[in-house]
């Protein structure tokens, strides 16, 4: 994409960009004083006509939610999600060291779109660096005036804090972390009520992801022409892409959604292309959750609408992990069931019990003593869990069960012949483990 | 989540415990307070601070956390037991914190753990007898694009080599965040040195010019070429563990 022009990352390579003189120098803060001297209501105009789509993994359009706020609320709570725990997704904390103005600005306009006086920045623990960069660069927004009372003598006032995470990626849900900061366990909430209505301390909430305010400034600028004309008219503007695992150039990157996953991964503007040479063997493409592609998948768009055809949940994080043929897909199920199976909050028996047998069947099979009927009972317990049927609070199983399936699916032949070809013996052993 | 707290093996329960928050912490916590509608949305940062501070939030601390906040005990150790982040038995001064996600493993993270793990002669969760170093693992830390890495305290290591690990454990640096920071919460590693602020380094106040982290490069740095296979270590002890 050699004529793509970067817009999240347009400041790469600029020195000291993480201060506020350096970012208002470049032009920083100047869609805020626009937009504040304009009126809410155009503001989420603009940022509705742009359609531009949450990039926290649902998709959903940052103005469309916007306008659920009720029109007759006394308050409105903002949240940033910056709990970025999906594996192996990195792009908001990219952002956040590279860039902290610019979704500190985003978040100033996201306040101000909904008329929030309190935006709360939701950051995992792990988060040092980028704790630190964006507390600087909050107390550089309060010294100059950019937040605080009276922001830039418009009258409209806004405290920004973040609020730090102590290691549960189902905070990362928008109910979950609405209770985490609430002081409580990350358990999500029953929908409805909607946070737009009733969430952080009963008041109305809207929780936007940190890449997702991060193009605000960028639509108020330039205007939601410019936006659409990047990518494709459902999947518009700029979106960062990470790639990792065992590729050239692991990184975060920026590209229109027009790119496929086989660009992501090979083209030398992005991944670079398999290290050592080693042949693909599959890519998680939207952060584990979203599901798998086989080798031959790869023409796959990386936009909100085609992973559905290749059997994905969606666009999800849009980062991509990279399995070489040198790697066991008995050991990457195993490693992926175990995330679910550690991270669901046990508030729902289908999850709870679901992603724990998950990964007990998935350990059986990667230590060598599984059975071929595991490979079905795999399918069967995640077909009976998640959203989807219906059955749980959040979308968590919905993520466990879409790449568990998905090796199942896909990667049926290898999983048998790997059960076919185990050393005898094992499975006697192990059992004394699993009863 | 956990629904374990970190190392359970010694019992945790001191009832005759004298207080351990001092005025100065209790001051540190209450300064959160006006963020928030109730004095409850505090208690992730007043944890924070604790175990900061104190190297581990024990049922003392809780009980006047509790009493801080106007909530019960219970409560507080309802949430504290749900975050994986906290320790209710001291950790190490350094907490070595490895990840287990599906990037670092399929570039080496398991060997990465096993390295550290011999290294210091202790097993995940547990902490040195000398109280320098615990080992935890972690979920994806969001470092992917360094794999395999972990975090000592605040500090991320990217593209760690088992190779590397006996000198990595040995600098003496290596929680050291090289970077202007923030001084709402000090950084872990107060444990013994008692009082406030003993972790942080000094918080270089506004518009002093950051920028100086490393932590933004994309420069593609993977680790080494050898093995990018996942290690085939099938251990009955991880089967035991998922019971
Ligand atoms: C289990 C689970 C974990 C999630 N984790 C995150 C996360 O870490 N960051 C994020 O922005 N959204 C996460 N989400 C999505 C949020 O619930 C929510 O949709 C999003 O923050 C909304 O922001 P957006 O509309 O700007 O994308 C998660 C959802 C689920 C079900
Ligand atoms: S679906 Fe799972 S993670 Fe979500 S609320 Fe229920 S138990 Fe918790
Ligand atoms: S998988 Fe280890 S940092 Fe993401």
């Amino acid at each position: 994409m050699a004529d793509y022009e970067p817009v999240l990352l347009k400041h790469e390579g600029v020195e000291n960009i993480r201060s506020l003189e350096v970012y208002r120098a470049n032009g920083g803060y100047q869609s805020l004083a626009k937009a504040l001297k304009t009126t809410p209501d155009e503001v989420i105009d603009e940022v509705k006509r742009a359609n531009l789509r949450g990039r926290g993994g649902a998709g959903f359009p940052a103005g469309v939610k916007w306008t659920f706020l009720p029109k007759d609320r006394k308050r409105t709570l903002l949240c940033v999600n910056a709990d970025e725990s999906e594996p192996p997704t990195f792009s908001n904390r990219y952002l956040m060291e590279a860039d902290p103005h610019m979704v500190l600005e985003g978040t100033i306009l996201a306040s101000f779109a909904t008329q929030a006086q309190t935006a709360y920045v939701y950051m995992r623990i792990e988060f040092h660096e980028p704790f630190h960069i964006m507390q600087r660069a909050i107390d550089e927004a309060y010294a100059a005036g950019l937040l605080g009372k009276n922001i830039l003598k418009s009258g409209y006032d806004l405290d920004v804090y973040i609020h730090r995470g102590a290691g549960a990626y189902v905070c990362g849900e928008e109910t979950g972390l609405i209770e985490s900061i609430e002081g409580k366990r990350g358990w999500p909430r029953i929908k409805p009520p909607f946070p737009a209505v009733e969430g952080l301390f009963g008041q109305p909430t809207v929780v936007n992801n940190v890449e997702t305010v991060a193009n605000i400034p960028h639509i108020l600028e330039r205007g939601a022409d410019w936006f659409k004309s990047i990518g494709t008219d459902s999947s518009s503007g700029p979106k960062l892409f990470c790639v990792c695992g065992p590729v050239n150039k692991p990184g975060c990157y920026e590209g229109p959604m027009t790119i496929s996953c086989e660009e992501l991964v090979m083209s030398d503007a992005y991944g670079g292309g398999m290290r050592r040479g080693v042949p693909l063997k599959a890519v998680f493409p939207g952060g584990i959750s979203m599901g798998v592609l086989k080798s031959d998948e790869l023409q796959m768009k990386m936009d909100f609408d085609d992973p559905r055809n290749f059997g994905l949940l969606g666009l999800g994080t849009a980062a991509a992990v990279v399995v070489n043929a040198e790697s066991d897909m008995r050991d990457v199920l195993r490693n992926v069931s175990r995330f679910y199976s550690h991270e669901s909050c046990g508030q729902c028996t289908q999850c709870r019990e679901g992603t724990s047998w998950l990964y007990k069947i998935a350990s059986r099979i990667a230590m060598g003593a599984g059975r071929i009927e595991d490979i079905d009972l795999l399918e069967e317990v995640s077909g009976n869990m998640g959203m989807m049927p219906g059955f749980s609070i959040c979308g968590l199983p919905d993520g466990a069960t879409f790449p568990i399936r998905g090796i199942v699916q896909k990667f049926r032949a290898e999983l048998e012949e790997g059960i076919r070809n185990q050393p005898s013996g094992r499975a006697d052993a192990l059992l004394n483990v699993l009863n | 989540m956990a629904w374990e707290t970190i190392d359970r093996n010694v019992p945790a329960y001191d009832a005759e415990a004298p207080a351990v928050l001092t005025e100065a912490l209790q001051e540190k916590i209450r300064a959160f307070f006006p963020r928030y509608d109730t004095k409850r949305a505090a208690l992730l940062p007043a944890l924070h601070i604790v175990q900061n501070t104190l190297g581990q939030v024990s049922w003392q601390a809780m009980r006047e956390v509790a009493d801080l906040l106007e909530i019960k005990p219970s409560d507080v150790f309802d949430v504290l037991s749900f975050y994986t982040h906290f320790w209710t038995n001291p950790q190490g001064q350094k907490v070595v914190t490895v990840c287990r996600s599906i990037t670092c493993e399929l570039l080496g993270g398991r060997e990465v753990l096993e390295a550290v793990k011999k290294e210091l002669g202790i097993d995940e969760h547990h902490t040195t007898p000398d109280g320098t170093f615990s080992i935890a693992v972690e979920e994806c830390l969001a470092g992917c694009d360094h794999a395999p890495c972990l975090l000592i305290n605040e500090k991320l290591h990217k593209c760690v080599k088992p190779e590397d690990v006996p000198k990595l454990l040995a600098d003496a640096d290596n929680t050291t965040l090289d970077m202007p920071r923030s001084t709402l919460y000090d950084g872990p590693g107060g444990v013994g040195s008692g009082g406030v602020g003993s972790g942080g380094v000094g918080s270089g106040g506004v518009g002093s010019g950051g920028g100086d982290s490393d932590g933004g490069d994309s420069d593609g740095g993977g680790s080494d070429d050898a093995g990018d296979a996942i290690g085939k270590t099938s251990d009955v002890a991880e089967m035991e563990e998922s019971k």
